[in-house]
């Protein structure tokens, strides 16, 4: 007797919204192991993970502010894999954003206040979408691989970023790798007092409304799920698959090239080496938590962000290292896949 | 400043650099060769390589023997060679997507299981590291003598390791059944090999591998575990075997050229050279890119990277 992975008949669609969420509940579940290795008392652990998160008006807020970098990471993310544009590289393309701001949000003095923030905006946008460009390039003209080249690429930006900042970049008299700060102008409205809750965490669920409305309504959210479920039968169908694309490459780039500019303009105000502590792999987590769809984005990065803050006040009340926000990603995203398959798939048992 | 380039000390030292810095990534880039010659592309490696270091590193602290620390730190690279197989062989699950999850899994569980043995001190804990072993009358070869020849063992280890994966691959019936099933997993199956145990144990052979180069980092190169050891060269690694044309000897040469233009950074910036050193790590990155391009051009890639062998799928 042996188990078999086979072909099943296509679950309905309540499945994909129980799906996630039934991965998300397995996912708190398993952490109990590393929890109770670590010696924290279950249902405390729990508990402050929860409150930490949630439970105060600063912490709440706080968690939005943490959501708002994944939302666009795991938005762009979530876009490019739905053409099967393997970005990898998000990551870079955040730097990029963060780059392309910094460099507009220290020298735009000479503009009038009111244009400089769109300004760095969408210069943020564009570094990000360009960044992602080269790979999608790269994939429909050279056939590169896109998954290496934008992994890479994340890697080359991280050096340019770094050549920057000990160089043409770096703040005057200053010997650590960071830029001088920005100017009042480019700086992120806060829109709420006593809190961190700031103008990018609405660009961030506008990207939500926006993404939501190209692949629902327009022709090219159409061609870009065409060319993701079959290259050469979109091609075919008279669809131009390489400007797909190349354009969903620049969209998705662009969405994490604003995470970028929301961490720089709203947070750090000043560039740093270790501006995103990994957003853009977490991004690749959080697409898939939400099964690609851009709600199924705006939920599962709240997850994210709730466990990344809710670790803290975990890890000060019980002694858990703060870590296990990392082991918690790198389970669920296993999970998910799993959980996935089994939409797909199921398990015969075959007698011989 | 130039003569002092050109001089025998400072070219001598630069090998001896150039083979230390590349020891990890010739251990990472043959443990990837061995998974995607099999078919398998393993992305988990960045994070098998740190759960590698943190593991050597916590054994051999606490039970006194660094070789104890290496073989344990094969034995968790295994296991999540292991935890991989399961996922993208047996399950099927996305190669990309799974070996991600790896990594992101054992990355945190590094940190984890580190934060939860050593607290957070302000001085980090050391260990006595490896030292070095010279290799009599080679090693008094004037100038690459003591580069080459005055080395850790594992260096000497990962060397050896080189012509016999070479050898394995090439020269064996065990190779030729790993490479049938990385090209063409059906012809494979049809003459009776085990398509899903062959690419389980290149994983896991691969996976402990990795591991070792995780812990060289921590128990030779330097004698401390931080969060950032192994910065990036498990992709550097994924990067070698592209450029390396999924050859073990080639895969090495391209890890020597990463451990030269790091070692030669470090010296230049030792000279009082002012250049960018973060321009300088850039090229192997930007070398693999124009790599990946010529090799998109030739078939050299095995054929069955990325693809899931289910059997209900044979001929459908």
């Amino acid at each position: 007797m042996r188990l078999r992975i086979v072909k099943r008949e296509p679950l309905p669609g309540w499945a994909r919204i129980v799906i996630p969420i039934a991965a998300v509940v397995a996912t708190l579940i398993l952490s109990a192991i590393p929890i109770l290795i670590a010696g924290g008392e279950l249902w405390k652990s729990y508990f402050y993970l929860f409150y930490g998160a949630l439970g105060t008006r600063f912490n709440l807020l706080e968690t939005f502010v943490k959501a708002s970098p994944l939302l666009l990471t795991g938005l762009a993310v979530a876009f490019a894999f739905r053409a099967k544009f393997w970005n990898i590289g998000a990551e870079g393309q955040l730097l990029a954003g963060a780059l392309a701001a910094t460099a507009l949000g220290i020298s735009l003095t000479g503009l009038p206040s009111f244009m400089v923030l769109p300004t760095v905006i969408v210069a943020g946008f564009l570094a990000g979408g360009l960044w992602a460009f080269i790979p999608a390039i790269l994939k429909t003209k050279l056939k590169v691989d896109d998954v290496v080249s934008t992994l890479l690429l994340n890697y080359v930006m991280v050096h340019i970023m770094g050549a920057l900042l000990f160089g043409p970049l770096q703040q005057p008299g200053s010997s650590w790798p960071r830029s001088s700060e920005i100017i009042a102008a480019a700086k992120y409205p806060i829109l709420f007092t006593r809190s961190r809750f700031h103008l990018g965490i609405l660009i961030a669920l506008l990207a939500v409304l926006v993404i939501w409305f190209i692949n629902n309504k327009t022709t090219f959210g159409y061609q870009n799920k065409a060319v993701g479920v079959n290259l050469r039968a979109a091609r075919f169908g008279g669809i131009h698959t390489n400007a797909v694309i190349l354009w969903t490459a620049l969209i998705s780039g662009g969405l994490a090239g604003l995470a970028g500019v929301g961490e720089l303009c709203a947070l750090q105000y000043r560039l740093i080496m270790d501006i995103s502590p990994g957003y853009g792999y977490s991004g690749i987590v959080i697409a898939m938590l939400g099964n690609l769809h851009p709600v199924g984005v705006l939920f599962s990065s709240l997850f994210f962000s709730i466990i990344i803050v809710g670790a803290q006040t975990m890890s000060r009340m019980t002694g858990v290292p703060v870590y296990i926000a990392e082991v918690i990603q790198g389970m669920a995203l296993m999970i998910m896949l799993i959980f996935l398959l089994f939409t797909e798939y199921r398990v015969k048992v075959v007698r011989k | 400043m130039i003569s002092q380039i050109l001089e025998a000390a400072f070219i001598s030292g630069l090998i001896g650099a150039m083979m230390r810095m590349a020891t990890p990534i010739i251990f990472a880039t043959l443990g990837e060769i061995l998974a995607e010659r099999a078919g398998v592309l393993n992305l988990g490696i960045e994070g098998i390589m740190l759960m590698g270091a943190m593991t050597g590193f916590l054994v051999s602290i606490s039970t006194g023997s660094l070789w104890f620390g290496v073989l344990m730190a094969a034995l968790v690279g295994m296991a999540l060679g292991l935890l991989m197989a399961f996922l993208s062989v047996h399950l099927g699950l996305s190669q990309h997507v799974s070996g991600l999850g790896i990594t992101l899994f054992a990355a945190g569980l590094a940190m984890f299981i580190y934060r939860l043995h050593f607290g957070s001190p302000t001085v980090p804990p050391t260990v006595k590291p490896f030292q070095q072993v010279t290799i009599p009358l080679l090693s008094e070869i004037p100038i690459i003598g003591p580069g080459l020849f005055k080395q850790y063992t594992l260096t000497y280890i990962a060397w050896l390791l080189v012509p016999a994966i070479s050898i394995l691959l090439y020269k064996t019936n065990v190779g030729l059944k790993i490479r049938t099933v990385g090209e063409n997993p059906i012809v494979a199956d049809t003459v009776g090999v085990n398509v899903v145990l062959t690419r389980t144990l290149c994983l896991v052979a691969g996976g402990a591998l990795m591991g070792v180069g995780g812990a060289f980092l921590t128990l030779a190169h330097q004698n401390m575990f931080l969060i950032d050891v192994i910065g990036g060269r498990g992709w550097v690694a994924i990067a070698m075997v592209i450029f390396g044309n999924w050859d073990p000897v080639k895969g090495t040469l391209g890890a020597l050229i990463f451990g030269c233009l790091d070692g030669l950074q470090l010296r230049l910036q030792g000279l009082g050279i002012k250049l960018s050193f973060h321009l300088f790590l850039m090229i192997p990155y930007l070398l693999t890119i124009v790599a990946l391009v010529s090799v998109s051009r030739k078939a050299s890639v095995p054929a069955s990277l990325l693809k899931p062998y289910r059997r209900e799928e044979k001929g459908s």
